[in-house]
C-alpha cells in the first residue's frame, strides 16, 4: 500500500502498485476460486502487454476495424454559442459500434484468445459494452454470454435486439436493482462456475485487479491521440479535459496520459439524477464513501450499515453505485474534480448539441457536455476544453421518444 | 480457549465429525432465527455461521441470494446480528458461532469497531467471502487482538504455495470450497474433494470443514470422510424460503428435521 496523500511528486504513470492498490483503493477483494484466474490473466497481461506482435494486433485493430484514430473536432459554432472556451469533442461516437466501449473489448478479446478460452461473458448497463462485446467475440469465434439488469434491458431494448443478431445470449438478471450492479454479481457468480474456459470482459475500470489497470491501458490510446491532436491542432495541451463517469473507462482513457501534465485541469461529471442533495442519483465520487464492491476498493453508494443502495440517472450506463478505484484515488489526491450534472441538464445538452451541431450524444456523454458548457462560459476564448464525446445516442432514441410522448 | 477450538478438539477426541450449519440472520423474518439457532443445537449442530445479509452477495446462488433479500426486506445488518448473537449467548455459552459474510458491512463499521463489538456479544470467528489474504491482513490482527478466529476459504483452484500461506494465517479451522461455483451449486466431484483435501492434510494440522454443495447426510458423510466435517447452508435456506409464509413454529420444527437427518447420515 501506498501512503501518499499528496498529488506533487507523483509518477502517475506507476500506478496501480503490483497488488493493484493506488494508494487505499482497487486491490482483490473476491472469493479464493477466482484468484488463480487473476493471477493467471495478470500473468498473460503482463507478458503481452509489451510484445510487439500483440500490440501490431491491437494497433490493427484499432485501425482498420474500429477506425481509429478518432477525429478530434472543434465545435466551433458551439464554442461560439457558450461564448467562452473553444470546446472540442474526442470523437469516441464514430468507433465502430458507437462508442468507447470497443477499444476495451477488442483488448480483452485478444487476450481472451491468447488465453485460449472459447466463451467470454460480459456485464452491461446501457448496453453499449455487451454490443462490443458481443462484436468482437463473434468476429473471433468465441461463444458470448451478456448479463444485463432487468430494468436496462427493458430501457435499452435496441441494444439487447443488436447483441441477439449479433449472436450473443443476453440474460436478464432479476436479483437485487435488477440494474448494472446486479448484471456484475452475475457475471462474477458465472466466471466463478465457468472459470476454466470462460474469460470475464469487463467493460469499465471497475472489478478485481488486473482488470482496472488493463481496461484503463486500452481505453488510453483515447488520451494519446487527444494529446497529439491537440497538440497538432493548437499547438498547446487543452487546458481543460471533461468526460461523463460511470464505472470511469472513458473518463481514464481521455485522462491518463495527461496526468503528468500538471497544467492540464481535469473534470469527471457524475450522473446527478433529481439532483445529488435528493440522494437520488449515481455519484459515489460526490456522495458516496470508500467500501468494498466487485473486487475492489472505492467510493460507493451506500447505506449506514454498509448495504450498496438504489441509484438513479436517466442513462443507464451511468447508473452504477460504485467508480473505478484509480479515480477514487485521484479524487482524494485532488488531482481530478469530480462533480455532478442532473437529468436534466444533460437532457438540455444533449438536445442543444444535437441541433448545433448536428451530432447526437449519448445520454452518458451528455453529462459531460452539460458541464463543459458551464465551465466554458466562464473562461477565456484562448483557453480550450476537450470533451469525450463518449458514444453516440442512438441507442437513447426511444428514451427521448419517451419523454418527448412520442411513440415509435 | 476460543469455543471454535475447544468444539474441534472434542470432536477430534470422540471421532466425530463436525456439522457446522449455516443460516441467514433474520430469514425470512428475525423473529425465527434465535429459535431456530437453539434448534439447530439440539438436532446436533456442532458449529453455527449466521449470514449477515449483504445486497450484492456475489459468491451466492440463487437460494441463499433470496434468503439475503428477504432479510434484508426486515432491515437486518451487522449491528442487529451481533445482538441476535448476544441473545444466544444467554441460552447458550457453548456453541461457536461464526459471522459469515461480505467485506462491505464491516468496512463501514470499522474493523477496529467491529472486532470489539463481535467479541463482546460472544461472537467466535469471522469468515469473510471477499477478504483473500492478501487484503485480510488489518482484519486479521484485529481478530486476533480480540481472540476471534478468521476462517479463511481454499479452493479448488488454489495452488499450493497458496495453500501454505492461507493455512499460516488461518485459525480455527481451514474452510474448503468443494466446488468451482456458487452456494448451492449441484455439481460435487467427490474425487476432487477427496485428492485437495489430500494435498491440504499435508500442510497444516487446522480442522479442515468442506462446504458448497452438500444438500443430505450422504454428501455430508462422504466430504466429511476425508476431513473433519461438512457445511450446510442452501438446504436450510431453500426451506425457509418456501415456508416463510407459515409460522415461526413450523419453520423452526423443518429445519431441525433437515438438521437431525444430517446428523445421523454423519454419524453413521
Ligand atoms: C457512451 C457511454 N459513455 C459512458 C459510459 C459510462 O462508462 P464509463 O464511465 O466506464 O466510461 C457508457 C456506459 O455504458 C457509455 O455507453
Amino acid at each position: 500500500m501506498n501512503d501518499l496523500t499528496s498529488a506533487e511528486n507523483i509518477d502517475y504513470s506507476c500506478f496501480p502498485d503490483e497488488h493493484g492498490h493506488f494508494g487505499i483503493y482497487g486491490g482483490r477483494f473476491v472469493s479464493e476460486t477466482l484468484i488463480s484466474a487473476l493471477d493467471e490473466l495478470a500473468a498473460i497481461y503482463k507478458k503481452l502487454k509489451d510484445d510487439p506482435g500483440f500490440q501490431a494486433e491491437f494497433d490493427k485493430d484499432m485501425a482498420h476495424y474500429v477506425g481509429r484514430p478518432s477525429p478530434l473536432y472543434h465545435a466551433e459554432r458551439w464554442s461560439q454559442e457558450v461564448g467562452g472556451a473553444q470546446i472540442y469533442f474526442k470523437r469516441e461516437d464514430l468507433n465502430h459500434t458507437g462508442a468507447h466501449k470497443v477499444n476495451n473489448t477488442i483488448g480483452q478479446a485478444l487476450l481472451a484468445k491468447y488465453s485460449g478460452k472459447k466463451r467470454v461473458i460480459a456485464e452491461t448497463g446501457a448496453g453499449q459494452h455487451g454490443v462490443a462485446s458481443a462484436t468482437v467475440a463473434t468476429r473471433l469465434g468465441l461463444e458470448c454470454e451478456v448479463f444485463m439488469g432487468e430494468e436496462d434491458v427493458r430501457r435499452q431494448s435496441l441494444n439487447v435486439y443488436r447483441m441477439k443478431l449479433l449472436g450473443a445470449k443476453v440474460t436478464a438478471v432479476t436479483s437485487g436493482t435488477r440494474t448494472l450492479k446486479d448484471a456484475m454479481n452475475e457475471a462474477m457468480r458465472d466466471w466463478v462456475t465457468n472459470v476454466d474456459d470462460t474469460f470475464y470482459i469487463i467493460g469499465t475500470v471497475a472489478g478485481p485487479h488486473p482488470y482496472p489497470e488493463l481496461v484503463r491501458d486500452f481505453q488510453s490510446i483515447i488520451g494519446r491521440e487527444a494529446r497529439q491532436q491537440s497538440l497538432n491542432q493548437t499547438g498547446k495541451l487543452p487546458d481543460v479535459l471533461v468526460a461523463c463517469v460511470g464505472g470511469g473507462s472513458n473518463a481514464i482513457g481521455l485522462f491518463h496520459p495527461f496526468l503528468n501534465d500538471e497544467s492540464v485541469r481535469m473534470v469527471g461529471v457524475e450522473a446527478g439524477g433529481d439532483g445529488v442533495e435528493t440522494g437520488r442519483h449515481a455519484a459515489p465520487l460526490n456522495d458516496g464513501v470508500p467500501g468494498v464492491l466487485h473486487g475492489g476498493r472505492t467510493y460507493l453508494m451506500e447505506d449506514e450499515n454498509g448495504q450498496i443502495i438504489d441509484t438513479h440517472s436517466i442513462s443507464a450506463g451511468l447508473d452504477y453505485p460504485g467508480v473505478g478505484p484509480e479515480h477514487s484515488w485521484l479524487k482524494d489526491l485532488g488531482r481530478v474534480d469530480y462533480v455532478a450534472v442532473t437529468d436534466q441538464e444533460a437532457l438540455a445538452a444533449f438536445r442543444e448539441v444535437t441541433l448545433v451541431e448536428g451530432i447526437m450524444p449519448a445520454l452518458e456523454t451528455s453529462h459531460a457536455l452539460a458541464y463543459a458548457k458551464k465551465l466554458a462560459k466562464d473562461m477565456p476564448k484562448d483557453q480550450t476544453i476537450v470533451v469525450n464525446l463518449s458514444g453516440r445516442g442512438d441507442k437513447d432514441i426511444l428514451t427521448m421518444a419517451d419523454l418527448d410522448n412520442i411513440t415509435l | 480457549m476460543n469455543r471454535i477450538t475447544e468444539r474441534m478438539n472434542a470432536l477430534k477426541a470422540s471421532s466425530r465429525k463436525a456439522f457446522v450449519a449455516y443460516l441467514v440472520s433474520g430469514d425470512p423474518r428475525p423473529s425465527v432465527t434465535l429459535e431456530a439457532m437453539h434448534e439447530l443445537v439440539r438436532q446436533g449442530v456442532d458449529i453455527i455461521e449466521l449470514g449477515i445479509p449483504f445486497s450484492d452477495p456475489m459468491a451466492e446462488g440463487e437460494v441463499i441470494q433470496l434468503g439475503h433479500e428477504r432479510a434484508l426486506s426486515h432491515n437486518v445488518s451487522l449491528t442487529s446480528s451481533m445482538a441476535l448473537v448476544k441473545q444466544f449467548r444467554e441460552q447458550n455459552t457453548q456453541t461457536p458461532v461464526i459471522l459469515m459474510g461480505y467485506a462491505n458491512p464491516i468496512e463501514r463499521k470499522g474493523y477496529e469497531t467491529f472486532a470489539d463489538s463481535a467479541s463482546d456479544a460472544g461472537v467466535d470467528g469471522v469468515l469473510t467471502v471477499d477478504l483473500p489474504p492478501e487484503e485480510a491482513r488489518d482484519l486479521n490482527e484485529e481478530l486476533q487482538r480480540v481472540g476471534l478466529h478468521n476462517i479463511f476459504l481454499l479452493a479448488p483452484t488454489t495452488t499450493p504455495a497458496r495453500i501454505h500461506e492461507i493455512v499460516s494465517m488461518a485459525s480455527g479451522f481451514v474452510y474448503y470450497v468443494s466446488l468451482k461455483g456458487v452456494t448451492g451449486a449441484g455439481h460435487l466431484d467427490l474425487n476432487s474433494v477427496k485428492q485437495k483435501l489430500g494435498e491440504i492434510r499435508k500442510m497444516t494440522d487446522l480442522p479442515l470443514c468442506v462446504g458448497f454443495g452438500i444438500k443430505d447426510g450422504a454428501s455430508a458423510k462422504a466430504v466429511s470422510e476425508h476431513g473433519d466435517g461438512a457445511v450446510v447452508g442452501s438446504v436450510f435456506v431453500d426451506k425457509m424460503g418456501k415456508l416463510a409464509d407459515k409460522s415461526d413454529e413450523e419453520i423452526i420444527k423443518a429445519v431441525g428435521e433437515i438438521a437431525a437427518n444430517i446428523r445421523s447420515g454423519l454419524d453413521n
